[in-house]
């Protein structure tokens, strides 16, 4: 077990930006990042002058195999002006940018950076989908879990597999998860989906009306989803409307110390704690309804911060599938081992719930834009902690948010938990 | 997908060959030299039983370039007999239901269709059913 070491020097998120998440055939990550970073410029209340920014970092998963282009700190770094700062990329996967989130706090805290950038990038969507699978693979080990015939759905389909077995969950109860965060998603206009299942069913059987084809009966959304032929599945019982999207996104925060917040905004947003751990393959994990590393960064986090489970009141988990929703909200002690699946059917983890999960959409609907999304999580409690989510505002006084980033099926997670003070 | 790749892993591939801890006793694979239980060196080899149970699965529907010809399959972890857990395609099913706990044994197949430009064909194990 880490030992507890409380960060030397506190650091504030003083503006936060992203551009829309989704498929931009016509934009490179450079544009994307620039849109990012324009929001998140804006977003200063007091103003900043990039010239005073001490370095960057930026989470990326993979600009080499995604648009052939290796060392993208350095080109992200002179797009939005701030050579010849220096310029980090981290890659860990899904988890990249919650990874470049926790280097730029260490930075601060260290005494060698006072305001730092931290960005996430993907662009995915120039690639055929085969090619996006065969790359994301690499996020997962090439020698012992691929050669099998094992996909991204397929390591998270045998975790759900393993969870109904253990806890009596059925595919319906990932499906709630889903319908729960299209919900959300259909509020945000930064969301790659901006339909509910309700309307993406709705819209299917209007088509059929207007081609003059047999019109599909489905009784409701659950029923939407179990038909096959509307919602295919992709690794038992793992379906379509399981899986987060392909997408292309960006994502730009503006960390300063502590001692210098208020000089940007009278109303920073602090980070309380921040936790990261990794974890062995998970053919080698004895436990597949958990994960270690996500149990372990949320001790480190909520040992930092002073804050419990029970204090957050607004939390983005990575749920690159809806399993993974089940079980991050497990695993960050919202909800005891086994009755996670049951919270998106009870309403407790809607927006008018008692805890609210993925008020933006999460992964599912907002889009996972790999390199991009820890990032994005951050932007998102932002907005719902200073009141700006609109139609998706969670109600009353927020005083502590989280996030959960999660790279590959487990081996990289990170925790950070926020708050005004 | 380059041959000193795959051709690396024989042992492992053909023979389920791991690795044993002369210090604790635990069976390793994939082989490391490092002991993941007490973290002692562990190089000596160990020729596993291929036995073991099915400890969670998926139906793969969505199948990535080099299995798409047998989809929908079916992967699973196995929980060998010794310990550790290996990630594998199950085969020979035919029309049984595969459910958590069934037993299985090792068998070497071809594990990918020989679809990448150098037409190599991989061979490796599988587990199918234990016949009783």
């Amino acid at each position: 077990m880490a030992k507890f070491r409380p960060l030397s020097r506190g650091v504030a998120v003083v503006g936060a930006g992203m551009s829309k998440f989704g498929a931009f055939p016509g934009k490179s990550t450079r544009d994307l990042f620039v849109e990012a970073f324009l929001e998140m410029r804006d977003s200063v209340d007091k103003g900043f002058n990039p010239a005073e920014v001490d370095a960057l970092y930026i989470g990326n998963f993979s600009s080499d195999l995604f648009e052939g282009q290796g060392h993208t700190a350095p080109i992200m770094a002179e797009w939005v002006g701030l050579a010849p700062k220096p310029a980090v990329r981290v890659e860990d996967a899904c988890a990249s940018s919650g990874v470049a989130l926790r280097q730029g706090i260490l930075a601060i805290a260290s005494g060698v950076a006072d305001i730092v950038l931290v960005g996430g990038i993907e662009k995915m969507t120039d690639l055929p989908t085969a090619e996006v699978t065969d790359t994301l693979a690499t996020a997962s080990d090439m020698l012992y879990e691929i050669p099998a015939g094992f996909t991204f759905p397929g390591f998270y389909a045998s975790m759900a597999t393993s969870y109904m077995h253990k806890f009596g969950a059925t595919p319906e109860s990932f499906m709630k998860v889903g319908i729960k965060n299209h919900e959300n998603g259909a509020l945000n206009d930064k969301a790659q989906f901006g339909k509910t299942i309700r309307q993406v069913m709705d819209d299917k059987i209007a088509k059929s009306e207007a081609r003059g084809l047999p019109i599909p009966v489905w009784e409701n959304e659950i029923a939407f989803l179990q038909d096959a032929r509307a919602n295919p599945i992709i690794a038992w019982p793992m379906r379509l409307f399981d899986c987060s999207p392909i997408s292309d996104g960006a994502a730009a925060l503006l960390l300063v110390s502590e001692d210098l917040a208020n000089k940007f905004s009278e109303d920073p947003l602090y980070i309380l704690g921040t936790g990261q751990a990794s974890d062995v393959a998970l053919h080698e994990r004895e436990n597949l309804t958990g994960l270690r590393a996500a149990r372990e960064a949320a001790r480190q986090a909520y040992l930092m911060s002073g804050v419990t489970p029970a204090d957050i009141q607004v939390a983005e988990v990575h749920d690159c599938f809806t399993i993974a929703e089940v079980i991050a909200i497990e695993d960050l002690g919202f909800f005891p081992e086994g009755e996670g699946y049951r919270a998106a059917e009870t309403g407790v983890t809607g927006r008018t719930g008692e805890k609210p999960i993925n008020t933006s959409g999460g992964l599912k609907s907002k889009g996972h834009p790999v390199g991009a999304s820890g990032a994005g999580q951050v932007i998102e409690i932002w907005k719902q902690m200073r009141g700006l989510a609109g139609d998706r505002q969670v109600a009353g006084e927020l005083e502590f948010g989280l996030t959960h980033n999660v790279g590959g099926t487990g081996g990289t997670c990170t925790v950070h938990i926020f708050g005004r003070r | 997908m380059d041959i000193p790749r795959h051709w690396r892993l024989r042992k492992q591939r053909y023979g389920l060959v791991g690795e044993v801890c002369e210090s604790c006793n635990a069976k390793v694979f994939p082989p490391r030299d490092i002991c993941p239980e007490c973290g002692k060196e562990a190089k000596t080899l160990y020729t596993f039983s291929g036995h073991g149970e099915v400890y969670s699965y998926t139906t793969v529907f969505d199948a990535p370039a080099g299995f798409d010809e047998t989809a929908p399959y079916t992967v699973a972890m196995i929980k060998l007999d010794e310990g550790p857990l290996v990630t594998a395609q199950l085969t020979d099913l035919e029309n049984r239901k595969v459910e958590i706990g069934m037993p299985v044994e090792m068998v070497t197949r071809k594990l990918r269709n020989a679809t990448d430009e150098r037409g190599l064909l991989v061979y490796g194990y599988k587990f199918r059913p234990v016949m009783n």
